[in-house]
């Protein structure tokens, strides 16, 4: 009798923890659409990499969840026609996480075509996870309950980034230059509002878009902007975009500050070398000397890889994705986009939100200078012997920005 | 002022790079009477065989080797192939050159990659060819090699100094180009094989009578253009960027040049290639659009028509399309291009 009732209990407590943790061991399959080839590949290898990386250390005990993630990767050359297309063949294939980054024209594409597909085929649903892509309209007039973003939108980081240059007295008169397509028209945008509000007797001096990924020779730009007289450049310019126009910068004698989202991206730090320190900015969800967790990560992947971990904010995809899934208890999309919406979370550098309004993570942002590698700034990415060092810590409220999203959920 | 010798300097440069593309293509064109479409391919693999050859032995022989190898990768393909597709007429020359195109895309990509290679000018080259100082007081200098920092600010904060570096790169392209426009010129009027040449393409069968192989005359033709592709791109590869898709898009460019220059001229091609060069650098300096122009000429706008794309489209954003309306332009209005001979 004894031991039937001590069986009894084991398969109780067994089957309650089985079901507590019926998703543990499972594989999760994600796929990322982004592209890898072409003038923008760079960034995406790297990126590639860092998933790699990563969806390994938050693999198992690494996640609440103690789900595997499983990556796989397509190139989309850029392109939102291709995008949809390896979408297609992915959801085919079974996968119900969708990551993409790169080019928010492609993001647009993308959560237009996952919301439809998920209208269209109930019990097939596919989670939208975009890492990067920061047009703030993904969160705001097109905004999908389907879609979460983890990078913060150029809302935000205007938002911090023009209170900080608020506060640089010598910052007189301000050139933006940007890629043609929405991403830099949104920064131009975002630049000339924050600015008018915080800093009225900034002059914009001139704003100028250049084809997307096209340009190889940025000198005619560089002249331009020397005859305005600004002495402060602003530009949501990334990869080769950013690294030819930084290096076409110095060979022009270009002398003013820099603001930047993405100098620490690939190719852009050996460009710069040491010219450039103490004015050039980058605005950002994380920075090379962060300390705790992530420096030990970054560190890791350097020996690893030969090559820089840049983009933290994937750190907190896994996080926020893991936690949902042990939250929901499961790994069927619809119960863990219910649960992500509006899940609190610790992350490596504190409390971060996926705000339930607009599904855009609420985050710390860092504002830091390029400038040689010191005791208090080790790391040095690319082997230039400089690092971006903090100046500027904007908490999760500096940045948080209004939404007007009005979410169909389902 | 320095903004205008600067951006001139920069189109001029950009159009050099353009002539010495066109020339070798221009050249086949008027010798061979065949367009070949894989012409931006070999400047491509010049840049690449550029890159790994300077590996070895430094920029400089690599200036000297590269176009070597392409050039005898041109000439072979001349030998065994082009040469087997003439006889079948222009179509078929035209199909098996842009054919090649697509297998030297293919071939690069699996041989270097598909992304860019760190392909770096010699330490020569590196920094500025001169710089020009513009001081507001005591008015424009120019200096050689790189200015020092005092020269360049000014205590007075009244005083305004602004220092413009010239890139030695560009100013190497310069010169190069400049050479090899001397040389091929010299080699095609001033020669014994240039007069051969030249004969060669009016009348093929008296040269071939008078004991020339002229099919041999055109593989030397081919190689020679194909070589110059290969200079242009151990130039253009390690001033600007190497990587597969370089070919597509100078490749579309330098047939606006031979159309616009008039289809095998030599002098025509480059007088397209500076005004192509100076066009694009020029349209991004200038903010005008229509909407602007319309304003200026005293017609208010409505909110609308305001508020339109077109009308607010500037002149630099245009600035990339502004070649092919050029050719359109072209086309209609002078279809045998600037200095180009009328075909009998």
């Amino acid at each position: 009798m004894k031991f039937v009732l001590h069986s009894v209990a084991a398969l109780v407590v067994a089957v309650c923890a089985g079901s507590a943790i019926a998703q543990k061991g499972e594989t999760v399959k994600m796929v990322r659409i982004d592209a890898l080839t072409g003038l923008l590949g760079p960034t995406g290898i790297n990126q590639q990499k860092t998933y790699q990386f990563l969806a390994d250390k938050f693999s198992g005990a690494g996640n609440p969840a103690g789900v595997k993630f499983e990556m796989s990767f397509i190139d989309n050359k850029l392109s939102p026609t291709e995008s949809l297309t390896a979408l297609k063949a992915s959801i085919d294939g079974g996968v119900r996480y969708i990551i993409q980054g790169n080019g928010s024209s492609v993001a647009l594409a993308l959560s237009d075509a996952v919301t439809k597909h998920n209208e269209r085929n109930p019990g097939k649903e596919v989670i939208y996870l975009n890492d990067s892509a920061v047009d703030p309209d993904l969160t705001n007039s097109k905004c999908s309950y389907w879609h979460f973003r983890f990078d913060a939108d150029t809302s935000m980081k205007m938002e911090a980034m023009s209170s900080f240059m608020a506060e640089q007295k010598d910052i007189k008169k301000v050139y933006i230059l940007g890629q043609n397509y929405s991403h830099g028209v949104q920064v131009a945008r975002y630049t000339k509002e924050t600015l008018a509000r915080r800093r009225p007797d900034i002059q914009i001096v001139g704003e100028d878009l250049h084809p997307l990924a096209q340009v190889r020779d940025f000198a005619p730009y560089i002249a331009k902007i020397k005859a305005s007289g600004a002495d402060t450049l602003v530009t949501g310019n990334w990869s080769s975009d950013l690294s030819l126009l930084v290096k076409a910068a110095n060979e022009g004698g270009y002398t003013g500050k820099i603001f930047t989202y993405y100098t620490a991206a690939t190719g852009t730090p050996t460009a710069l070398g040491t010219n450039g320190a103490g004015r050039v900015f980058q605005i950002a969800g994380g920075h090379y000397n962060m300390g705790g967790q992530m420096e030990k990560w970054m560190k890791e992947f350097k020996a690893k890889y030969n090559d820089d971990l840049i983009s933290v904010q994937f750190a907190h995809l896994f996080t926020t994705v893991g936690a949902a899934m042990a939250k929901a208890k499961s790994t069927d999309p619809v119960k863990v986009a219910a649960a992500l919406s509006g899940i609190d979370v610790k992350s490596f550098n504190g409390e971060i939100q996926m705000r339930k309004s607009d599904h855009q993570l609420q985050q710390p942002l860092y504002m830091t200078v390029w400038q040689k590698a010191d005791a208090k700034f080790p790391y040095s990415p690319e082997n230039t012997g400089m690092t971006l060092a903090l100046v500027k810590e904007y908490p999760n409220y500096v940045s948080s920005t209004p939404t007007s999203c009005q979410m169909k959920r389902p | 002022m320095e903004f205008f010798i600067i951006s001139t300097l920069n189109g001029l440069s950009y159009g050099l790079l353009l002539f010495m593309l066109s020339s070798g293509l221009t050249l086949i064109f008027s010798m061979m009477g065949v367009l070949n479409f894989a012409h931006a391919s070999f400047y491509m693999l010049g840049a690449y065989v550029g890159y790994t050859v300077s590996q070895v032995v430094g920029f400089w022989p690599a200036l000297l080797i590269a176009p070597l190898v392409v050039g005898a990768m041109g000439a072979a393909f001349e030998r065994v192939c082009l040469r087997k597709v003439h006889k079948f007429g222009h179509v078929p020359e035209l199909l098996v050159t842009f054919g090649l195109s697509y297998v030297i895309f293919e071939l690069v990509q699996l041989v270097w990659g598909r992304l860019a290679v760190q392909f770096q000018p010699p330490d020569a080259l590196r920094g500025p060819a001169f710089t020009l100082i513009n001081h507001s007081v005591s008015g424009l200098n120019l200096l050689w090699g790189a200015a020092p920092v005092e020269l360049c600010s000014s205590a007075d904060a009244a005083v305004r100094v602004v220092c413009s570096p010239f890139p030695a790169t560009r100013g190497f392209m310069m010169l190069v180009a400049l050479v090899m426009l001397m040389s091929v010129w010299l080699l095609l009027t001033r020669t014994r094989i240039g007069l051969v040449i030249q004969a060669a393409l009016t009348h093929p069968e008296m040269v071939e009578a008078l004991g020339h192989n002229v099919p041999r005359v055109f593989m030397l033709v081919f190689g020679a253009g194909t070589a110059l592709a290969g200079l242009a791109g151990v130039i253009g590869g390690s001033t600007f960027l190497t990587e597969p898709s370089m070919a597509a898009t100078l490749g579309s460019i330098i047939f606006v040049v031979v159309v616009v220059g008039g289809m095998g001229s030599l002098s025509g091609a480059f007088l397209a290639s500076l005004l192509i060069g100076l066009i694009q650098t020029f349209a991004i300096a200038f903010d005008v659009s229509l909407g602007s122009l319309a304003t200026q000429l005293g017609l208010t706008l409505g909110a609308a028509a305001a508020g339109n794309t077109l009308f607010k489209m500037t002149l630099s954003q245009v600035a990339p399309i502004l070649p092919y309306l050029f050719l359109v332009l072209i086309l209609i209005f002078r279809p045998r291009g600037l200095l180009g001979k009328r075909e009998g």
